[in-house]
């Protein structure tokens, strides 16, 4: 049993680790793009393949059996049920707050002291 | 007494019937040591630790009607006489996959049994970790330096700092709890530690599982909070 899933040919690790490079590649250059759905859904993507990847192949959870697949995989989908609970009643909070102190108007700083050289 | 059932050289079924088997048999219901059972289960519990860290920084973020500083401007870093954006975190993501690889190779080479190999590439890796809690710290300091606190900064809503601070700090300690870990099973392996042991070098995997779940971590702290 411990010899099936253990003895892999080092290929596929490489391919995967090239594949790493290129995602994250993606993952820098999507900062220099404007923001809007279609980043944002393109950082999300990008970081939903390279830990799927992650955990497929450099954690071998591609090699193991449905029971540990299950237990481990399946409870952080409750996660998401916090992630749309905590949005909606900070959604609310934000409104609230707009609503009784009124706009912020806190004055800030651009961080980097070169701006003016150009 | 159907002797079948409990015959453990028995061909297992995979997929569904698999699922439905492991649980259901009279049997131990994950067939993986017990060791890497318990880190899988550790790793599952600290996946919930840093998503209760980001969910939190994401309800800040969403509740705060104060401006969000812009992390593209405040983890620029000058090089060549112009502001590059994230270029401090870009190099950080890099190391962190490179040494994410080597670790791979390293637990392939334990399996083949090549002792020399295994304890170099796990010594790399733990020193590309190391340089990664470097570069961090120079982070902090560049940040704290610039006025960045938990409890305010100059460049927005004061809750940046906080998540900051936390989120980071709690990964980088992982980290440097993971480098720490490596050198540890490496000199073991290097001393031959592992060689007449009942569970030989799954050790290597097992602390992989840790490293790799550290470079996981990482790749969600660098999408939701240095991208978005």
């Amino acid at each position: 049993m411990s010899d099936d899933g253990t003895q892999h040919p080092l290929k596929i690790y490489y391919i995967m680790w090239v594949a790493l490079f290129v995602l994250s590649g993606f993952s820098y250059w999507t900062d220099f793009w404007d923001d809007g759905l279609f980043r944002t859904s393109a950082i999300l993507t990008l970081m939903m393949v390279k830990a799927g990847g992650i955990i497929w192949i450099f954690m071998h959870m591609g090699w193991e059996r449905w029971a540990l697949k299950l237990a481990i995989l399946g409870p952080p989908v409750a996660i998401l049920v916090l992630i749309g609970m905590m949005s909606l009643e900070n959604n609310y909070v934000e409104g609230s707050r707009l609503e009784n102190y009124g706009e912020s108007t806190m004055e800030v700083e651009t961080p980097g002291h070169h701006k003016e050289e150009h | 007494m159907p002797e079948a059932v409990f015959d453990s050289g028995a061909q297992e079924a995979l997929g569904a019937q698999g699922l439905v088997d492991d649980w259901s048999r009279d049997k131990q219901v994950f067939g993986v040591p017990w060791g890497k059972a318990m880190m899988w289960i550790f790793l599952l519990s600290d996946t919930f630790i840093f998503s209760c860290f980001l969910v939190g920084y994401m309800s800040v973020r969403i509740a705060t009607t104060d401006p969000w500083p812009n992390p593209s401007e405040v983890f620029a870093l000058e090089a060549f006489g112009y502001p590059v954006p994230l270029l401090l975190i870009a190099i950080m993501t890099f190391i962190l996959i490179t040494s994410s690889g080597t670790m791979a190779l390293a637990v392939n080479m334990g399996y083949r049994r090549n002792r020399k190999a295994t304890f170099w590439l796990m010594v790399v890796t733990a020193l590309l970790g190391a340089s990664f809690v470097g570069m961090q710290a120079f982070e902090w300091s560049k940040l704290i330096a610039e006025g960045v606190r938990p409890w305010g900064n100059p460049f927005g809503a004061a809750q940046f700092g906080s998540s900051f601070f936390m989120i980071t700090g709690f990964h980088g300690m992982h980290v440097s709890a993971g480098v720490i870990y490596l050198l540890v099973i490496a000199f073991r392996v290097k001393r031959g530690f592992y060689e007449n042991r009942p569970g030989g070098y799954e050790i290597v995997e097992i602390t992989g599982l840790y490293w790799h779940f550290v470079d996981l971590v990482w790749v969600f702290i660098f999408a939701l909070f240095y991208l978005w």
